[in-house]
């Protein structure tokens, strides 16, 4: 931290100090003070946040087999996988939301009886297809991540281990998985911070998270620009957690270096 | 009407609809990577080279525009900018002009690239030998010749795999303008779904247009690729 | 000298001061008021009584097509000139922009699945779940009379996806402008999943005062030409004409 006062700085922090205190005194910020807008900004962050911690763990659970088959898998496994990735990485998330929850629903009418059925209850919901549309995303990136990391692998250490005798899934789980998820992890933090800057789709298909609910109070109140500001303070504070979280992360996972 | 009747290129069929909308996309992508890439360079050079002010403000604007939905940078920038311009125009007693959604739309997409293509380009510079650049610099070469005949050449090459990611974030955010209204590609998919309640076909369709733009750039990035390692060795894996 | 000619030709012949006016629409399908076709154009009740308004007020308009959720500060912030998107006139919108006056009025309607019993009361749509446009005055009166007591209250983007929610079952019901829900009933998806539950008790202090087109405030001259121009196409039979054209009865309402 050495440094990081220097003279510059401090007349640049004034500065910024001053657009906040502008903001905060000139801008129309009274409707911050309803009870019934600071509830609901607080669940919209939540369910921001779990959408994005939930789909986060689902797509890089997708993402294992996905990057294995492509770097280790029979063609017959990899040409779908391959594909698959390319398909989630070549078209828009906002389609892909769209045609799940649109899509799928505009076929609801002519199957009756998909209303009686048990998955009725989830199906007829919209953050079903939020979950999904995000965690396939994450999947499609992030495979093709695990593709590099399981053919980083020194081929060495597999053949070693095979030559130990050792069965082919503890290879898998004590050393291949182990060595790919750790040349990922400085990556992952950053694919996070995506992952969060694609959560705000989801308000288009009804899922009420922190973008819906300033929206929400856009048009509630006319007020135009400074629940976007809200939103843009809110999702860096998100994105600083989530750096300094995964920078953590990265200090206590022990890092060999050769 | 079944499927294929509705994509016909005539109307009652939605082709030529979905081709400008792809069309309208492909060049608003063109722009905002064009402009990103200009804000890059000089992004790069700047965070590289510039004073200890000059690089922390590209700092404040690459943290900022990395950790913002676009969603949001988008709203922002499009209400905002065209209404201030506007203020300053009315301000100064000229009349009020009209920014059309194209032009907002390569400016906001392009200010949002600007900050990725200066830390992809930034690396790429850094990939360059120092030692040739200081050669150029000991041999009096002036800083544009030296950038365009030592840097440039030899960064495309580290340059160009970020570059072709960027680009294809650039096809793919466009379709985020069809939440403020511009009848890109999505926004026009949405119109026909809505209108003709085949909401299947019509995002199926798009989505293979998107599909096709990916691989097509894939292809002509391979292209590029190869050409700018050309007499390069050859280095196995990474 | 046949260059001079020329040139003053194109000189003379470009209109001096007709200036534009661009008119704001939503850029998604409200149809039968406004909904794009296939090769393009916008189509519908509200887009041929717009081309009319502009003709009779003797302004040059262009239809602009933008965000519906954004459509107020699209106006605001100078995009556009004027909305004219079936937008209410509310006490609410009045303290950020006029109105001009009004140009047609129809009641709110409820609409829901076929075959399940519900008034359009509080009491009636007690546990369903209701959708509604976004920022709509349906909006803001869902959220007063019906979301205390519904199951949940869900906003949609376009009224085209409540729609398409409601054909699906995913929702219950949707309180909607009379008019729009009667070509939705009208339309095959509609007709086989929905009827109409009756009219919602007025409150005009949400529900407004009929349908007017929107200027920036302090912007009196182009109110004032838009005023002429609705009297005007009232007055010698146009708006008539026009709305013979898509419906059975005027809407114009009291």
């Amino acid at each position: 931290m050495q440094g990081f006062w220097a003279p510059r700085r401090i007349v640049m922090a004034a500065i910024a100090a001053g657009i906040v205190v502008w903001c905060v005194l000139a801008l129309n910020w009274t409707w911050l003070a309803d009870p019934k807008y600071q509830g609901l900004i607080l669940q919209g962050i939540w369910t921001t946040i779990w959408i994005l911690v939930v789909t986060m763990v689902l797509g890089m659970l997708l993402a294992i087999p996905l990057g294995l088959a492509q770097a280790a898998g029979p063609w017959w496994l990899a040409m779908p996988a391959a594909g698959f990735c390319g398909l989630i990485r070549g078209t828009p998330l906002l389609l892909q939301l769209w045609l799940l929850y649109y899509g799928l629903g505009s076929l609801f009418p002519s199957i009756p009886w998909i209303r009686q059925s048990d998955l009725w209850p989830i199906l007829r919901q919209a953050w079903p297809y939020a979950v999904l549309a995000l965690s396939l995303s994450v999947a499609g990136y992030e495979g093709e991540v695990m593709r590099g990391a399981f053919k980083g692998v020194p081929h060495g250490q597999l053949e070693a281990a095979k030559a130990m005798g050792m069965p082919r899934f503890t290879i898998f789980r004590r050393i291949w998985l182990p060595q790919a998820l750790r040349r990922v992890l400085p990556t992952l933090g950053g694919e996070t911070v995506l992952q969060m800057k694609a959560t705000p789709l989801v308000a288009t298909i009804t899922v009420i998270d922190i973008y819906a609910v300033s929206s929400r109070i856009r048009q509630d109140t006319f007020v135009v620009y400074e629940p976007l500001l809200l939103l843009a303070v809110v999702y860096m504070a998100i994105a600083g957690v989530i750096v300094l979280l995964f920078r953590w992360l990265e200090n206590r996972v022990p890092q060999k270096t050769a | 009407m079944s499927g294929l009747e509705l994509l016909a290129w005539e109307a009652p069929g939605w082709g030529a609809a979905l081709a400008a909308g792809l069309l309208k996309s492909v060049l608003i992508a063109l722009g905002a990577f064009s402009l990103g890439l200009l804000i890059g360079i000089g992004g790069a050079y700047g965070k590289l080279y510039g004073g200890p002010v000059t690089r922390d403000l590209l700092a404040v604007y690459t943290t900022i525009v990395r950790a913002v939905p676009e969603l949001i940078l988008i709203l922002i920038l499009y209400f905002a900018f065209t209404s201030s311009i506007n203020n300053l125009l009315l301000a100064w007693g000229f009349e009020r002009i009209q920014i059309s959604g194209f032009v907002a739309g390569i400016a906001v997409l392009g200010v949002v690239q600007g900050a990725y293509a200066t830390e992809v380009l930034r690396g790429a510079i850094l990939s360059v030998p120092a030692g040739q650049i200081e050669a150029a610099r000991a041999m009096g070469m002036p800083p544009l010749m030296l950038a365009w005949r030592v840097t440039f050449p030899q960064m495309l090459a580290a340059a160009i795999p970020g570059l072709a990611n960027l680009w294809l974030i650039a096809t793919k955010d466009t379709a985020l303008l069809a939440v403020v209204g511009y009848a890109e590609l999505t926004l026009v998919t949405r119109q026909a779904a809505s209108t003709t309640k085949a909401f299947f076909t019509f995002f199926m369709a798009a989505g293979l247009l998107y599909l096709c733009i990916s691989i097509l750039s894939t292809l002509i990035f391979g292209r590029i690729e190869a050409w700018a390692r050309r007499g390069q060795v050859r280095q196995e894996g990474r | 000298m046949k260059f001079k000619a020329l040139l003053a030709a194109v000189l003379l012949a470009s209109p001096v001061a007709a200036q534009e006016v661009k008119i704001g629409i939503a850029a998604e399908a409200y149809p039968p008021f406004a909904s794009p076709d296939a090769s393009g154009n916008w189509v519908g009740w509200e887009i041929d009584f717009i081309n009319a308004m502009c003709a009779a007020a003797e302004m040059q308009c262009v239809i602009t097509p933008v965000a519906w959720d954004g459509i107020i500060p699209s106006l605001t912030s100078g995009q556009i000139d004027v909305i004219m998107a079936s937008m209410s006139i509310t006490e609410e919108r009045m303290q950020t922009i006029d109105f001009s006056d009004k140009y047609y009025n129809t009641p709110t309607v409820i609409i829901g699945t076929k075959g399940v019993d519900m008034a359009p009361t509080p009491e009636g749509l007690a546990g369903k779940i209701i959708g509604v446009q976004a920022s709509t005055v349906h909006a803001d009166y869902v959220e007063k009379y019906f979301a205390p007591t519904a199951a949940e209250v869900k906003i949609y983007q376009t009224q085209d996806e409540a729609n398409s929610d409601l054909a699906a079952g995913r929702i219950d019901a949707i309180q909607a402008d009379s008019i729009a829900m009667d070509a939705f009933l009208a339309s095959e998806a509609g007709a086989a999943c929905c009827d109409l539950k009756g009219a919602v008790a007025d409150d005009p202090a949400i529900l407004g005062l009929g349908v007017g087109a929107g200027v920036r405030k302090g912007e009196e001259d182009l109110k004032a030409k838009i005023n002429a121009g609705i009297a005007k196409v009232i007055a010698d039979g146009t708006y008539d004409t026009i709305t013979a054209k898509y419906f059975a009865s005027s809407i114009y309402g009291g």
